[in-house]
């Protein structure tokens, strides 16, 4: 089964003179548990890409299918559904400086309303420990190393079981060694959950972790 | 999620939020503190004006009063006929008439031998126009010449009367002529007078006597226990309306508030520097609001791409403004209720700190920061996801 079935989408940005085409004719279908890492220049529309993948950005021409939805000129409705079933990594961690490891990797929870206060915090001690961060359950971020928060941040995404995970440069920030290990345990906690990963980087050093390897550049797939 | 449950979860990362970083909540509170103790002090200035101002009528003792048609204010009244006090005998409920004469004159302090300017009542030791404490004991003494008693909650400038009475220094000057303190009471005093001295008619004569006894300064007429007050103001009206004003108890203390209120532009000031001390809070909760946002907008953003709405984010803001107020309120009632103490002792006149009071300044309070609330959450519109992806 496709988690994600993408077939002749274009995509641009502005209108008339000013019109800059960013994505030509993309196929693009990817498997349940597959991870898929795309790469390409700057300004070949992987990001993009994401985004329309991620809901975050409507896509009108060709189709977009993801978790059985069809993205292209769908409401608002759709694309929140679809949100709330996405796990998302950014290049910078973005978590609430205010808050400790545990109550940020919870706000992923609160959102849904199945879970009481002790289950939350439960998953959320369970997947810290799951990215080695058993010891730091209780730390805010400005108390973590840059590799430590992206691991909360990974813990974050991961944490309501999402079908899919969207990860943006998520080593960009980080050193070799941490970023190989953030992504490591990434590619171990989505195979033993079944999820689907989708990760657009410059980052070389991470290609190993891949099932499958897309370039992306002008706005086509190699 | 659904209910009140995203209220809850945004009220409480609020919270979280506000209480991590104590500079920004130390700088809020003070903004907030600022306006709060703004706002209460000026209440208490409007307010104590106007009690004040009733202060005098407050004292006085009589069921209706008459007043020359043209008196503005009880502290400069217009003089009347005494003979037309006199008529409102005519009325059988009246039981007796008696004329007060007042005016500003100048008290010299024994000490400094300064001359401040003070209200000097006279009338006659046997009516009792003034509620004063144990006034008996000062009846005699007040009919001889050349004696007064002093009110001791005049200000200081006056000189420690009550001290210097004890010791035997009782003789000063009021307009120029030597007068004898035989006694203190309270009175309390007023914008109009900042002391208050009384004596006798025939002594108020001596002190002014450019003017006639049968010009009086207001008429009371104290009636029959069971008399119907409305009904002998109506008659007395009728009798004597074409020359005075005839007020009940009541309508003199509205009257004299009443001028306060109107003639004199003090209920603007104090509205306007109410209303400068909210925006001046306002803009500050605003600034810390909006520069706390723009601070959090990545996160913010990586809420809305997990599927959270603008309305939580919106909750979050609001709540932060309503901590906010809380928060600077509390501290600001009790630095407030200090202010009014001193404020009371230092110029005499009463600032009461009543719960109403407190209730409608926080209501005050709040809706500043609900306010500056509405105008941050502009901000929050640049929390798009999208923007996020490099």
């Amino acid at each position: 089964m496709n988690m994600i079935d993408v077939r002749g989408l274009n995509f641009a940005f502005g209108e008339g003179e000013l019109r800059r085409q960013v994505l030509r004719d993309i196929h693009l279908s990817v498997d349940v548990g597959e991870i898929v890492i795309l790469t390409g220049p700057s300004g070949s529309g992987k990001t993009t890409l994401l985004t329309i993948l991620g809901g975050l950005r409507l896509a009108t021409s060709g189709s977009v299918v993801v978790l059985g939805e069809q993205l292209v000129r769908s409401d608002a409705a759709t694309r929140h559904a679809i949100r709330r079933q996405t796990g998302y990594i950014f290049q910078q961690h973005n978590l609430f400086l205010a808050l400790t490891a545990t109550e940020n990797v919870c706000m992923a929870l609160e959102l849904h309303d199945r879970f009481s206060e002790e289950e939350r915090v439960a998953a959320a001690h369970q997947i810290l420990t799951q990215v080695g961060l058993g010891r730091h359950l209780d730390y805010r971020p400005a108390q973590l190393s840059g590799g430590q928060r992206q691991r909360v941040s990974i813990a974050r995404a991961l944490v309501s079981r999402p079908k899919i995970v969207l990860a943006d440069e998520p080593t960009a920030s980080l050193d070799k060694h941490s970023g190989h290990d953030a992504v490591e345990i990434l590619r171990s906690l989505a195979k033993q959950n079944g999820t689907t990963i989708f990760i657009v980087t410059h980052d070389y050093r991470i290609l190993d972790i891949a099932d499958r390897i897309i370039n992306l550049e002008d706005g086509v797939i190699n | 999620m659904t209910g009140l449950r995203p209220v809850f979860f945004a009220a409480r990362l609020a919270w979280r939020q506000l209480v991590h970083d104590r500079p920004k909540l130390l700088a809020a509170t003070l903004g907030v503190l600022f306006a709060c103790v703004l706002v209460f002090m000026q209440l208490g200035f409007r307010d104590s004006l106007y009690t004040s101002a009733a202060s005098a009528p407050l004292k006085m003792q009589g069921q209706l009063f008459l007043l020359h048609k043209q008196t503005e204010a009880l502290w400069r009244p217009v003089s009347f006929e005494r003979s037309t006090l006199m008529r409102a005998l005519a009325v059988p409920e009246v039981r007796r008439v008696a004329p007060l004469y007042m005016s500003l004159g100048q008290f010299k302090n024994m000490d400094t031998h300064v001359q401040r300017t003070l209200m000097i009542y006279g009338y006659d030791p046997n009516a009792e126009l003034i509620q004063i404490d144990q006034f008996e004991s000062f009846r005699a003494a007040l009919q001889h010449q050349d004696t007064a008693i002093f009110d001791v909650t005049s200000r200081p400038e006056f000189g420690p009367i009550q001290e210097l009475i004890a010791s035997g220094r009782d003789i000063t000057e009021i307009n120029g002529r030597k007068i004898k303190l035989v006694g203190t009471f309270s009175m309390g005093t007023t914008f109009a007078a900042d002391g208050n001295v009384v004596m006798s008619d025939l002594n108020f004569h001596r002190i002014y006597p450019s003017r006639s006894l049968d010009q009086i300064d207001i008429g009371f007429v104290m009636l029959a226990p069971d008399a119907d007050i409305a009904a002998v103001q109506a008659a007395l009206l009728r009798l004597v309306g074409q020359e005075v004003q005839v007020f009940t108890y009541p309508e003199l203390l509205r009257f004299e508030q009443n001028y306060w209120e109107k003639s004199a532009p003090l209920g603007f000031i104090f509205g306007f520097g109410t209303l400068m001390g909210l925006v001046v809070g306002m803009v500050i909760v605003y600034q810390i609001l909006f520069t706390d946002i723009g601070n959090n907008i990545p996160q913010y953003a990586t809420l809305v791409a997990m599927g959270y709405s603008h309305s939580y984010l919106r909750h979050i803001v609001f709540a932060s403004s309503i901590y906010l107020a809380v928060i600077g309120f509390i501290p600001g009632v009790a630095l407030s209720t200090i202010l009014y103490g001193v404020a009371e002792h230092s110029i005499f006149i009463p600032f009461p700190m009543g719960f109403d009071r407190i209730v409608s300044v926080f209501f005050f309070i709040l809706t500043m920061c609900v306010a500056a609330g509405l105008l941050a959450i502009r901000k929050l519109k640049s929390a798009d996801p999208a923007d996020m992806f490099s």
